[in-house]
């Protein structure tokens, strides 16, 4: 039953992530309410917006200077390789200061964060993620400025990292 | 379990090289159960450092989306001769270290 619990929210977010690029924005205005239900396997949109906000206190990323790769097509979400880098000099008073990455259908959306250090010589981190289902991947870059920009992109995964996971 | 890293032998001043690192780490999420439906209990990496010639070149705060045996690449600027330290820290609160030398000519 979990298992095609699972697939039923999958479908729902192919066609949430459609809509939303057809929007060319986050699908859900990043103000809308927050709803926390219990029992399940997968993060919300409210949940992905939840985390951001949290990085962010409040405010509403930028869209762009984010590039995030990964290959569109994962056989096995155990370990999908994604490239975040972001457009900017590095310089001493110009620089990335961190880059979040963030999974909008995994059970916890925040998949980790890193910062960079004076000594860092581009803001490009490549990681490998576990991904729960088809979703977008994001990198939220924080900048000494202030300012935050976001960027994504659409992974479509064939077998799930772990569909047997248990509901929160 | 053991670390890989790949670090250029040498560089020039000012040059920005690539850093490579792998942990062999299960990095366990607490969400994968075996055949009897017993969940594998959690143990994931909290963070990862590297340092070189004792400055932050990059930090990871991490959560659970990292894969098993995590995998990290990044770029630093290499500025003198120095040495670079890669620390890893799980849940358990085990620390992994491992060190390269840069020579910056």
């Amino acid at each position: 039953m979990r298992r095609f619990g699972l697939r039923v929210r999958t479908g729902t977010t192919r066609r949430r992530f459609v809509a939303g690029a057809a929007a060319g924005a986050l699908a859900v205005p990043l103000a809308g309410p927050v709803l926390l239900r219990a029992g399940r396997a997968s993060a919300t949109q409210a949940d992905l917006e939840v985390a951001i906000r949290e990085i962010t206190r409040g405010a509403r990323p930028q869209e762009g200077r984010v590039k995030v790769d990964a290959p569109p097509l994962a056989e096995t979400g155990t370990s999908v390789p994604v490239t975040i880098s972001v457009d900017s000099p590095m310089t001493e008073t110009d620089r990335v200061t961190a880059i979040h990455i963030l999974l909008e259908r995994n059970p916890e959306p925040d998949a980790a964060h890193f910062s960079f250090g004076p000594r860092a010589g581009k803001a490009e981190i490549s990681t490998r993620l576990r991904m729960f289902a088809p979703q977008r991947v994001f990198g939220l870059a924080a900048m000494s400025d202030g300012s935050f920009w976001i960027g994504s992109i659409h992974v479509e995964v064939t077998l799930a990292a772990c569909v047997e996971i248990d509901v929160k | 379990m053991s670390a890989r890293i790949r670090v250029p032998k040498q560089a020039k001043r000012g040059e920005v090289v690539e850093i490579r690192t792998l942990l062999e780490h299960d990095n366990e999420s607490g969400w994968r159960r075996n055949d009897e439906g017993k969940i594998y209990p959690r143990n994931i990496l909290t963070s990862f450092v590297c340092t070189y010639g004792g400055v932050e070149v990059i930090r990871g705060d991490l959560r659970r989306g990292v894969s098993r045996n995590p995998y990290f690449s990044f770029w630093l600027r290499a500025e003198a001769t120095g040495e670079l330290v890669f620390r890893w820290e799980d849940e358990s609160g085990k620390v992994f270290v491992e060190k390269a030398k840069l020579e910056v000519v």
